[in-house]
């Protein structure tokens, strides 16, 4: 528990000004001098509203955007200095299910290709024979709770829970050690939330992964993280494991979203 | 409810012919469509047979006849002789083929060229974008016929020539409409997490992008065909393309404009295939673009 996996380091994205129609558009400065330290195993919930700059983070670590100051270390490796080889094989490694189950799988594709894809694009890792392919997205879809019936079939005909199972069967099928989970359930009914929610606690257990839990949802951060930093504005507000954040929060910031939270209050009698 | 079992590995087979079974269905609850599909039908038909079914197979390759010049339309010819006694019939039963193959060489090769300069153009982006579009908008400026006529003459006439030079002013229009599709599809999120896996930029465009995009693409392609065809025929109107005596559309239709109006029956046979061949693939094509791409419709 004690080696960092990632590491952010004082990272800042400025979004240059544009030219528009009458003078320039205001530069946009998405994250300020953000510094945050995940351990391995571990599942760290990063909280923040819409515009907070949560997304920026996320493709910064994925090396989609380039930080324009700062740092961003996987097991003590700088992304910004890997070569092209080194960053593709570190991107089995490193993977993301994202918010939207409906936008996230390619309507073309079948699952057994949609599953399959990151063994092809990463085959000199793993080194996967067709078949073996196969087997392993059988074996991917089982371990999400779907079965081997549904390779053949289009993302079309699954319902969005089931969609979001196959994205983490795709973001499992390289053998990632860190999970980034950008809102996975925000765009989910209340009641498949929760098995997904149930089945991610499931597969960090069995797989030992670590998770970068990107969210709105206090209530999800506090049942699935150890610990939670919150972002505003694309600035650090606070950090801590999440006892002490629920139970003592420091800033204004974190009692304000806390009071916010939605408490569901059973009122016996009330209409008797 | 032939059968009541079912494996499981027939069940995903059943499920797409579904999908394409409705298609067809809503294909086929349009008239206009249905319409189309026959026309098209008759035509391909013709482009494959007609020089094999032609009634008078010896006017197809060649043969003069100048004891019966000018017959008017009657039993033995269904549209008349022309100046040299040839059966109009048989003529432009045998252009099919030069028409068909000439329009769905032209679609062809413009489409090709279009969708590869408009992906790179759309999916490179930054100067690479620029001078590709830069140098569509040139190729759109020119007038296309003007264009294959000059292309036309510098290569000289003939079949190939003449698909060559319409194919070199035809893929402006694929490539606009590739590079507008690929810059929306550019920003899918499966696209993103294709690349958050480590997929290639090849592999990017030709497994995940390029496969979204192919419904506009036949959409036009199907509506095209028939703009391709009046074009072939343009060209022959105006002696760029095929040589007399293979037997074209467009060149029956020059050669018969001398004989107008007394013998009118040699330029209506070919102006018929003319317009019941173009206003079949528009049908079709309209058809294909409101099962394929409804957002399209106007």
């Amino acid at each position: 528990m004690s080696e960092p996996i990632l590491q952010i380091e004082n990272v800042s994205k400025t979004y240059a000004a544009r030219r528009a129609l009458f003078g320039r558009t205001a530069e946009v400065r998405a994250l300020k001098d953000v510094s945050i330290s995940v351990q391995k195993g571990e599942s760290f919930g990063l909280v923040g509203e819409s515009g907070s700059g949560k997304t920026t983070l996320t493709r910064s670590i994925l090396h989609l955007e380039t930080p324009s100051a700062g740092r961003i270390l996987f097991e003590g490796q700088d992304l910004a200095r890997l070569s092209p080889a080194d960053l593709r094989r570190l991107r089995a490694r490193v993977q993301i299910v994202f918010q939207d189950p409906y936008a996230s799988l390619n309507p073309r594709m079948s699952v057994r290709d949609i599953v399959t894809e990151p063994m092809l694009v990463h085959h000199d890792i793993l080194g996967l024979s067709r078949t073996q392919r196969t087997d392993r997205a059988a074996e991917l879809l089982s371990l999400v709770g779907l079965g081997p019936q549904h390779l053949t079939r289009y993302p079309h005909e699954f319902s969005g829970g089931q969609r979001q199972r196959i994205c983490i069967a795709r973001a499992l099928a390289s053998g990632p050690e860190l999970l980034l989970l950008d809102e996975p359930t925000s765009a989910l009914d209340v009641s498949v939330q929760a098995q997904v929610l149930n089945l991610l606690c499931e597969l960090q257990d069995r797989l030992g992964l670590t998770y970068f839990f990107i969210s709105h949802d206090l209530a999800v951060v506090r049942y699935l993280c150890s610990r939670v930093a919150l972002i505003y504005r694309g600035e650090l507000v606070e950090e801590g494991t999440t006892d002490e954040i629920f139970d003592t929060p420091k800033s204004d910031y974190a009692r304000m979203l806390i009071g916010a939270m939605p408490e569901v209050k059973v009122r016996r009698g009330a209409t008797a | 409810m032939t059968d009541s079992v079912q494996t499981p590995r027939t069940e995903p087979v059943r499920h797409r012919d579904d999908r394409l079974r409705r298609a067809l269905f809503r294909f086929s609850q349009s008239k206009l469509s249905m319409i189309g599909a026959a026309i098209v039908a008759v035509v391909l038909f013709f482009a494959v047979f007609g020089t094999v079914l032609a009634p008078f197979p010896g006017h197809v390759a060649g043969a003069v006849d100048t004891a019966n010049q000018f017959q008017a339309p009657s039993a033995a010819h269904l549209f008349g002789t022309n100046e040299l006694g040839q059966d109009v019939l048989s003529l432009v039963m045998a252009g099919t083929t030069v028409s068909v193959l000439a329009g769905f060489g032209v679609v062809l090769i413009g489409s090709v060229i279009g969708t590869l300069v408009g992906a790179v153009a759309g999916f490179v982006g930054g100067w690479t974008d620029e001078g590709l579009m830069r140098l569509t908008d040139l190729t759109l400026t020119i007038p296309s016929l003007i264009l294959a006529m000059a292309i036309a003459a510098a290569l000289g006439p003939g079949f190939t020539n003449m698909v060559i030079a319409i194919s070199l002013s035809w893929w402006p229009g694929y490539a606009r409409l590739v590079r507008g599709e690929v810059l929306a599809a550019r920003e899918e999120v499966y696209v993103t997490a294709a690349r958050a896996i480590g997929a290639s930029p090849a592999r990017i465009l030709f497994r995940h992008i390029l496969p979204n995009v192919v419904s506009p693409i036949i959409v036009k392609m199907s509506l095209d065909m028939g703009f391709a065809i009046l074009t072939v025929a343009g060209l022959g109107f105006i002696g760029i393309g095929v040589r007399p005596p293979t037997p074209e559309w467009g060149t029956l239709l020059s050669l018969s404009r001398a004989n107008m109006p007394g013998y009118w029956w040699t330029a209506m046979a070919p102006g018929l295939a003319m317009f019941l061949a173009v206003f079949g693939f528009n049908l079709l094509g309209d058809g294909l673009r409101d099962i394929l791409d409804p957002k399209a419709r106007r």
